[in-house]
């Protein structure tokens, strides 16, 4: 699929996932209006999560076959990572301020969600302390696979504190009315497509810079 | 003599020389503890002993790591272990031997003192402690080796190795410091769930040192 | 017949820096080669990657018919590599910092041998002091010694002329001619051109990442080149 597809895809689907998650989807009972937030928090945390994945398969990757395009693909999950990471942990605290009445607790997931930011932002220090390409590659991969393989470990161990972020799937939760299901998975279709959209282009961008880069070194000697 | 050994001995060796490491981290650790201790009254520390004590040893351990890395950075030793026919997994399993030596003895003097100023008594619970320490002790480094070796490549050395060392130990962190807190608990039955964290800890210890070991060459290649 | 050291076409780039761009060189057993060039010409990367420091981007390169990307360790028994760092350990001493790289190598480590090693580099009075006490030209002694340690057939050395008073100059020049006496063979850089032309039997030329020219060290080529290309700078 095309860029030019991909982006014609989001715009189409983005209006239809926000008449979903604002007018089709029913208030909520308990929480009411700022549920809605629910079907925006919900993808963005998804694709945090993604994004961790696609970094450490990425790196492992450029590790074994040694081809610069993997750790490219590589930063630019990882950056889209630091933007979903963000916007998830601002949608949460949006919607915990009224809920909880305080903008942050100490629960598992929020903890996870944290830690991923903090391991995205350090990937990216540890690049920019480093000039030297292959070395850039080489080292940043290496702590972005290792940085996969802390997620799980992590998610592990945030279930020894306690749990205050609702559940609504699974042990605890009730289950859902089906229009909010159908509005959920609209909206993370959405994003999804939105995602793909923005990785490829920035991937793309990402390769002119490094022409750039190159043509500016030869200019230079 | 393995080589392996041959590099945990020559580390000891250079530590009791000039006995930097050991002393550094310890000093460290110390004044971590005196300024919490300062900084919250009794009651109020209660909950957060635990916690305490092992921001410590995160804060100490960091140091011992980037002194270590110096150590091979001086005059490029790093380059004369790399010259010989050494497995790069075999020199990564060196220097963990040796960052968990140091780590170690440094914190096992931090530790009276932390029961001292916390008005803990000496009984079994702290040996309960002892066998945390070391468990959260052992995966703290088996990354902190691999990351302070990346991290010996920039130009920002000491600055990007807790940067990437924090974040990547919370689980160790976490686990570590529950696992304390249901030791120093009064209630009864607070130490029912301890194994879920200790195993925990033998996770992560295996993941890293097994995942380091396999990938070091690509850290220390150039 | 084996040869000492051979490479097909060793390329080195640094993002989009050549460092080398396609280096071939077969160097016979018992050669004594010095390599003239430049900064940045090359030789130090060259010699690096010779001895498994580094890993070039493309070209395989034997030492002893052993492939140095697919046995390493192995390849590593043979080399002894010495550059500007000694790559000793200044807080132990002489003899404890031949006693570990003993252990590393897997090679005996008794005091005699040692000891004896010591001797051949003039330190066996200095054995028990720290290196952190020696001067540069004892240091270069150590890392002579370092070198030698594990008998290996071919040796690297690096500019190690640098920073050397004539005494160290002349010692260095004495184990030089022990090393190739005991059928040994020699790879040596250089910006001096008669000390690396004196005991040399091959000498070759490089610029810019390539090989200008290899020939014999008597051959008047190689001072043509020496002064087109370093002194006067340039193969514009």
């Amino acid at each position: 699929m095309t860029r030019q597809m991909l982006a014609i895809l989001s715009m189409i689907m983005i209006p239809v996932a926000l008449y979903c998650a604002f007018v089709y989807a029913p208030t909520e009972a308990t929480m009411g209006q700022i549920q809605r937030i629910f079907y925006f928090h919900v993808p963005q945390a998804i694709l945090s999560y993604t994004s961790a994945i696609l970094l450490g398969l990425a790196s492992l990757m450029y590790l074994i076959k040694g081809d610069l395009k993997w750790d490219r693909m590589a930063y630019c999950s990882a950056e889209l990572g630091v933007l979903f990471t963000v916007t998830t942990l601002i949608t949460g605290m949006i919607w915990a301020h009224p809920v909880w009445n305080t903008w942050w607790e100490f629960d598992a997931r929020l903890t996870l969600e944290l830690m991923l930011g903090l391991l995205f932002v350090g990937y990216h220090m540890l690049r920019a302390y480093l000039p030297e390409r292959e070395s850039r590659a080489r080292l940043s991969t290496v702590f972005g696979f290792l940085a996969l393989l802390d997620v799980p470990i992590n998610y592990l161990s945030t279930y020894l504190w306690e749990q205050h972020h609702p559940r609504l799937y699974g042990p605890g939760g009730g289950g859902a009315d089906p229009a909010i299901n159908i509005a959920l998975l609209v909206s993370t279709i959405t994003f999804g497509i939105l995602y793909a959209y923005l990785l490829t282009q920035r991937i793309a961008v990402a390769r002119i810079e490094e022409e750039v880069e190159y043509l500016e070194q030869v200019v230079q000697v | 003599m393995k080589p392996v050994f041959a590099i945990v001995y020559k580390d000891i060796a250079i530590e009791f020389r000039n006995k930097e490491s050991i002393s550094s981290m310890f000093w460290f650790g110390l004044l971590v503890l005196v300024i919490f201790s300062f900084s919250f009254d009794s009651t109020e520390a209660e909950g957060i002993k635990p916690g305490i004590l092992w921001v410590a040893f995160s804060f100490a351990g960091i140091l011992g790591l980037n002194r270590s890395l110096s150590m091979e950075s001086d005059n490029d030793c790093l380059q004369g272990l790399l010259l010989a026919p050494l497995d790069r997994g075999d020199l990564y399993l060196g220097k963990v031997a040796g960052n968990f030596a140091f780590t170690i003895v440094a914190e096992m003097i931090i530790l009276p003192v932390f029961a001292v100023l916390q008005h803990l008594n000496f009984d079994l619970k702290l040996l309960w402690i002892v066998g945390i320490t070391l468990l959260g002790t052992l995966g703290f480094v088996s990354i902190g080796t691999t990351l302070s070796m990346i991290s010996a490549h920039t130009r920002m050395k000491e600055v990007i190795l807790p940067i990437l060392q924090i974040p990547m130990t919370l689980p160790v962190i976490i686990s570590a410091v529950t696992a304390t807190g249901m030791v120093l608990s009064t209630e009864p039955g607070a130490m029912a769930g301890i194994s879920f964290p200790l195993s925990l800890l033998g996770v992560f210890s295996i993941v890293y040192l097994t995942a380091s070991y396999l990938i070091f060459e690509h850290v220390v290649a150039e | 017949m084996t040869l000492a050291l051979e490479s097909q076409d060793i390329q080195k780039k640094f993002g989009h820096f050549t460092a080398l761009g396609g280096v071939s060189i077969q160097i016979p057993r018992g050669e004594f080669v010095t390599l003239f060039g430049r900064n940045g010409a090359g030789k130090t990367t060259f010699l690096k990657i010779a001895a498994t420091l580094m890993r070039p981007t493309h070209g395989t390169l034997h030492i002893e018919g052993i492939d140095i990307h697919k046995q390493p360790e192995q390849a590593r028994r043979h080399i002894g590599f010495l550059s500007h760092n000694t790559f000793i350990y200044r807080d132990l001493s002489a003899i404890e910092n031949l006693r570990f790289f003993s252990r590393l190598y897997g090679v005996d480590a008794s005091d005699d041998r040692l000891m004896g090693l010591l001797e051949r580099v003039g330190l066996r009075r200095r054995a028990n002091d720290a290196v952190r006490a020696f001067s540069r030209g004892l240091q270069q002694r150590m890392g002579i010694a370092r070198v030698l340690l594990h008998s290996p057939s071919l040796i690297l050395l690096d500019e190690p002329y640098t920073g050397l008073d004539a005494q160290a100059v002349a010692m260095l020049n004495v184990v030089l001619d022990e090393i190739i006496a005991s059928g040994r063979t020699v790879i040596l850089t250089t910006h001096d051109l008669e000390q690396g032309l004196r005991a040399a039997t091959r000498a070759m030329v490089m610029d810019r990442g390539k090989l200008v020219l290899s020939s014999d060290a008597r051959d008047p080529a190689i001072r043509e080149a020496y002064s087109r290309l370093i002194l006067m700078g340039g193969t514009r």
